[in-house]
Formats: structure tokens, C-alpha cells, sequence
């Protein structure tokens, strides 16, 4: 179907938000790819550590900012994945709409949970 | 109304099962899964995290479950889906950039990301194992 010029302009298909949604998963898997393997080889270096080692990882200021930096990432990217198989191959309205809902709903709860953690820790230390 | 708003008859290209299995689109399914089993294993992070923030008792416990042996089961899979995700992820980036689309090109990443996934998996738990002994 044709655009109308107003719509062309605004470069907005029917979902109303253009390519945001693509973009954002883009931008957030970019972020990922420096922030994983930096947290992967901190975590391989403090395996055998004792806790007060890992804990004064986490609480290192500039740790703490890129931890909660990476868990923020991490379940952006996450939400929009998982948004994307649930459309895909989930049918049936109600149950579509609620599974979209619960995978965003438990996202935001395990990034705040996470962050909250780490501040904790960042906090006390 | 769905017939109101059919189109002319067309034929249907063949469905999935039509096809041979062939190493691009098994590498995409792949990617698909290790992105959801990786966002299951979130569910490793936060605990781990929390622990970190509840105490060493706490930590102690997490650490007992990683060793176990359906913690080691576990992350050695988390480990070969993050490595494999990470690898694959930057695949699909070159191609969001117009590049290494490519028949030959696309699978020549394909098996780049195969045999790098698995090195970086036995780099990696080379490394912890190293760690736990020292």
C-alpha cells in the first residue's frame, strides 16, 4: 500500500515505531560484545577467589558502573530477542500478548534486582 | 474475512521440511536458541550477584551449585551459547553492514564462527580449570 507524503516523512511503518526496535537490539549487541568478553575474563580470573575477592571486584567503582552498564545491555538485548520469537511463532492472541508482557515484565525485575546488588555491594564495601 | 482479503492463488514456495538442512540455516536456528537459553542462564547472573550481596554464605552455596555436575553440565553449555551468540552476533553485524553477504563469504564466517566458538569454549574453561588448581 502506498505511503501517504505524511508518513513518508515520519519514516514510521504500521507498528508506529519505524525501525527502533531493530535499531535498539543493534545498538545493544554492540555494547555487548566489549562489555561480555571484559565480564568473562574477570569472572575466569576470580574463579578459585574467596569471597571478600569477588566482592571487591564488584564493589570496585568502575566495575560496579560497567556491571550494571552490561546488565542493562544484557536484558534490553534480551527482551527484544525474546519479543521477536514469541511474534514469531506464538499465534493465539491472548496467549501472545501475555507471554510478551511476562518476558518484559521479568526483564525489567532481573536488571533491577541485578543493579540493586550491585549497588549494594558497591555501597557497603 | 480472511477471504475477502486473500490474494490471487499463488503457488506456495515448499515448507521446511522440504529442504536439506544446510549449514546457514542451522547456524541461524542455532542462534536463535543459544539467545534464549543464554537468557535463561540471566537467571545464574542475578543469583550470583545476589549472593555476592548477601554474603559469603550465600556465595558459597551458588558456588556449590556451579560445582555440581549439573552446574559444570550447565556452564559448559552457557559458555559454548555465549561464545557462540558473541561469534555469530558480529556475523550478523557485518551483514547488517552490507558485508560478507556473500554465498561463499557467508559460509566461510559460518564456519569461522563453528571452529571459533569451540576454541574460545576450551580457551576459556583451559583457563578457569588453571585457576582452580592454582
Amino acid at each position: 500500500m502506498a505511503r501517504t507524503p505524511l508518513g513518508r516523512v515520519r519514516g514510521l511503518g504500521s507498528a508506529k515505531e519505524g525501525t527502533h526496535h531493530w535499531w535498539m537490539q543493534r545498538v545493544t549487541a554492540i555494547a555487548l560484545v566489549p562489555l561480555t568478553l571484559w565480564f568473562v575474563v574477570s569472572v575466569i580470573g576470580l574463579v578459585g577467589k574467596p569471597y571478600a575477592a569477588v566482592a571487591g571486584w564488584i564493589g570496585n567503582p568502575i566495575v560496579s558502573v560497567f556491571l550494571i552498564l552490561m546488565v542493562i545491555a544484557t536484558f534490553y538485548h534480551a527482551w527484544l530477542g525474546i519479543q521477536v520469537v514469541v511474534e514469531d511463532y506464538v499465534h493465539a492472541k491472548a496467549v501472545k500478548i501475555t507471554s510478551l508482557l511476562l518476558v518484559k515484565f521479568l526483564c525489567f525485575v532481573l536488571a533491577a534486582a541485578s543493579i540493586y546488588s550491585i549497588l549494594l555491594i558497591s555501597l557497603s564495601g | 474475512m480472511a477471504s475477502e482479503t486473500k490474494g490471487p492463488n499463488r503457488p506456495l514456495s515448499p515448507h521446511l521440511q522440504i529442504y536439506k538442512p544446510q549449514l546457514t540455516s542451522m547456524l541461524s536456528i542455532t542462534h536463535r536458541l543459544t539467545g534464549l537459553a543464554l537468557a535463561v542462564g540471566t537467571l545464574v547472573l542475578v543469583w550470583w550477584i545476589g549472593a555476592v550481596a548477601a554474603g559469603p554464605e550465600a556465595l558459597d552455596d551458588v558456588n556449590d551449585f556451579l560445582s555440581s555436575w549439573l552446574g559444570i553440565l550447565l556452564m559448559a553449555g552457557w559458555s559454548y551459547a555465549l561464545f557462540y551468540h558473541l561469534l555469530n552476533g558480529i556475523r550478523h553485524l557485518f551483514w547488517d553492514m552490507g558485508a560478507g553477504l556473500e554465498l561463499k563469504a557467508a559460509y566461510a564466517s559460518g564456519w569461522a564462527v563453528v571452529a571459533g566458538s569451540i576454541l574460545l569454549t576450551v580457551i576459556a574453561w583451559a583457563m578457569a580449570l588453571g585457576n582452580v588448581g592454582s
